[in-house]
């Protein structure tokens, strides 16, 4: 780079920084292009319903879609107790059952580093109500004397009472969708594979994906409620000794056995992972999100570029009577930051408010994590950005004689 | 407030402004337009100089170039002893934030801002608080007989008060030059005399110098001089103050 290149670079940034510590003292020329910016209701209310529209569908979108991947890991988290879950080498995700023989769980016990292991029954079996009806259930069996994975939340009845012969413990969304209006009662019996389950308990627990009622039994129990099948272990749940590394432990049972073994937190992104890559799940999403944010570009970008020509010949006297192109690039970006402000706080209240509301009232999940109002936050950031430098080009060129021109 | 910039070239003669030999063209090529063919033309402090001139002979064009938002093709424009032809783009728009008062026709008010708002505008470009600018902006409303309408949006006031408006707001900064192209074209002859006086009355001062675009002969008689132009060149110059013509 020659020597006149630098100088004029040089020139260029002190000539920007004078302008922005200059700034500070222009809070009036801020407050003037607020005031042109609400001066026309119509034309403000139509700029920020774009960033409206776009934050709002993006962060809705996002946070249903954020919802669904918790319904997908819900019930490793609910499996509380052990560090390791392992299971068929191409089980894939948490639903993916593929049962081992029962001998495997005395293989995994025999891994160095294994503190513990217990056999974990995973299933989907058919219940026959005492009304005759059928009804689809998550069936969990727990080590018969352990009871590794066990509900956290009984709110009626109590885990020990799972020790008596055809227990059950149902949780509360299941029973409410069985008996819908009926109030919750211990004792109530149903048929799972012809043998009766009797219901000495009532939890609380994470939605599913598959959103079926989830019932817990002890393992030899499960197995009997289980369509019969020659192998029904589905997972056999371990944890590292002390001072093991887990992931370490993992590696090692899967040395020894051929089994595929890993830690809660790997089994819940490998579940997650499932469902990225083989569903059209995240495909749907990131198409309506960045439909939402496209649309709200082209609705903010045009709005905002109409109401700049149309403001074009007040710019042009500003100009005019001595104000810089820097400072009329700062007024421009400051009514775009507002509008982007406004319509990012409107946008993500009503997606807030959307979530509660279909919280309340469908079975849709909703889950807005701050990494949600981030995403949402920095796509409104673009979206006025883009629609700022769409227009903000014309005022720059805008010859200040234009305000001698009549009309 | 021109006094905190020296130039090396200021002068320190007794013109405001000294045009010598300016043209302008627009276009090129087959749609070249000769606005200006080598315009020369003295104002001195303490005058309002009229122009005038049939449609289309530049005098817009003249006075955008000596209120320095117009670049000349080729000539010399000085301006209160600031060379504007060599000056940078961005010293142009500090010259005219702290030396020139605009008057445009199409009185180019904010219509978002009240009366007292937009009469403030010149000192919030400035840099000053917008208390401080209001308030002072109040004071020159009051004495053009506004003091009642400050909180009036534009499109609540008479064409004849946003004039007064847009007066109030070339004359807030105290501009050492004041440029008013057909001030009074969009107002009855009542309103057009009115502004006329108040030009002359607040804006010829012995330091200062006023520039009139106009067609109006109803105004003539407030001029100190009259140069007519005609197709891109200044005809003759003359003395007034003229009589006005009977209408
Ligand atoms: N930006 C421009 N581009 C091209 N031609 C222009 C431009 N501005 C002015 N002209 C031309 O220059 C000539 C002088 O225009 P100018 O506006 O100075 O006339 P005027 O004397 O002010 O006329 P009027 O009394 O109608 O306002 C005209 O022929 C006009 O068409
Ligand atoms: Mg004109």
């Amino acid at each position: 780079m020659n020597d006149s290149g630098q100088g004029l670079q040089f020139a260029t940034c002190r000539e920007l920084s004078r302008s922005v510590i200059r700034a500070v003292d222009f809070v009036g020329m801020f407050w003037i292009a607020w005031k042109m910016l609400i001066g026309n209701r119509a034309k403000y209310l139509g700029i920020v319903f774009g960033v409206v529209f776009a934050a709002l569908l993006i962060a809705q979108q996002a946070s249903i879609f954020c919802g669904l991947m918790s319904l997908t890991i819900s019930q490793i988290y609910d499996t509380a107790g052990p560090d390791i879950w392992v299971m068929d080498e191409n089980v894939q995700f948490v639903d993916d059952i593929k049962p081992l023989s029962d001998t495997e769980l005395f293989r995994v016990k025999g891994v160095p580093g294994v503190d513990w292991a217990v056999r974990f029954y995973k299933g989907i079996a058919r219940a026959r109500l005492e009304e005759g009806t059928y009804e689809q259930m998550i069936l969990l069996g727990l080590d018969d004397a352990t009871l590794v994975g066990a509900p956290q939340q009984v709110f009626l009845g109590s885990i020990a009472d799972l020790r008596r012969p055809d227990a059950v413990i149902i949780d509360d969304a299941g029973y409410k969708r069985i008996w819908p209006g009926e109030p919750y009662r211990l004792g109530r019996s149903f048929e799972m594979n012809d043998r009766r389950a009797v219901i000495v308990g009532i939890t609380k627990a994470s939605r599913t994906f598959q959103s079926f009622p989830i019932i817990y039994t002890r393992y030899s129990q499960a197995v009997l409620f289980a369509p019969p099948e020659r192998k029904v272990l589905s997972f056999v749940l371990a944890d590292a000794q002390p001072g093991l590394d887990p992931e370490e432990v993992c590696r090692r049972i899967t040395e020894r056995t051929g089994l595929q073994a890993v830690t809660q937190e790997q089994f819940t992104w490998k579940t997650i992972w499932y469902y990225l890559k083989k569903t059209g799940i995240p495909v749907n999403f990131g198409i309506t999100v960045f439909l939402g944010f496209l649309v709200g570009t082209a609705i903010a970008g045009q709005t905002f570029y109409l109401f700049t020509v149309e403001n074009i010949r007040q710019f042009g006297a500003l100009k005019a009577m001595g104000t810089s192109n820097w400072m009329i690039l700062l007024m421009v970006l400051s009514q775009a930051i507002q509008v982007g402000v406004v319509g990012y706080g409107v946008g993500v209240g009503l997606a807030a408010l959307f979530g509660f509301w279909s919280r309340a009232a469908t079975r849709l999940s909703f889950f807005m994590p701050w990494q949600v109002l981030a995403i949402t936050g920095v796509a409104v950031f673009v979206i006025v950005l883009l629609a700022s430098l769409l227009s903000v080009r014309k005022v720059l060129v805008v010859d200040p004689a234009i305000v001698f021109r009549g009309g | 407030m021109a006094g905190l910039h020296v130039y090396d070239d200021r002068h320190t003669d007794d013109m405001a402004v000294r045009v010598r030999g300016v043209t302008k063209e627009f276009g090129s090529g087959g749609s070249l337009t000769k606005a200006l063919r080598g315009v020369d033309l003295d104002v001195p402090y303490g005058e309002m100089l009229m122009l005038v001139g049939p449609s289309g002979c530049g005098k817009t064009t003249l006075v955008s170039i000596v209120a320095g938002t117009l670049e000349p093709t080729d000539g010399d424009v000085h301006v209160l002893g600031h060379d504007l032809v060599s000056m940078s783009n961005g010293r142009k728009v500090r010259f005219r934030r702290d030396n020139v008062g605009f008057i445009f026709q199409a009185f180019n008010l904010l219509p978002a801002l009240t009366a007292v708002e937009n009469a403030a505008v010149p000192l919030l470009i400035a840099g000053w608080r917008r208390a401080h600018a209001v308030e002072a902006a109040a004071d020159v409303l009051e004495r053009l007989g506004l003091g009642d309408r400050l909180a009036s949006l534009p499109s609540e006031l008479s064409g004849g008060q946003q004039q007064r408006v847009a007066i109030a707001r070339a004359l807030v900064h105290e501009p050492r030059l004041l440029v008013c192209d057909e001030p009074t074209s969009a107002l009855d002859a009542a309103n057009g005399r009115i502004t006329m006086e108040l030009i002359q009355q607040v804006a010829v001062q012995p330091d200062r110098a006023v520039i009139v675009v106009t067609h109006d002969s109803r105004v003539y008689s407030f001029a100190d001089r009259i140069a007519s132009m005609e197709d891109g060149r200044i005809e003759s110059v003359e003395s007034g103050p003229h009589e006005p013509t009977a209408v």
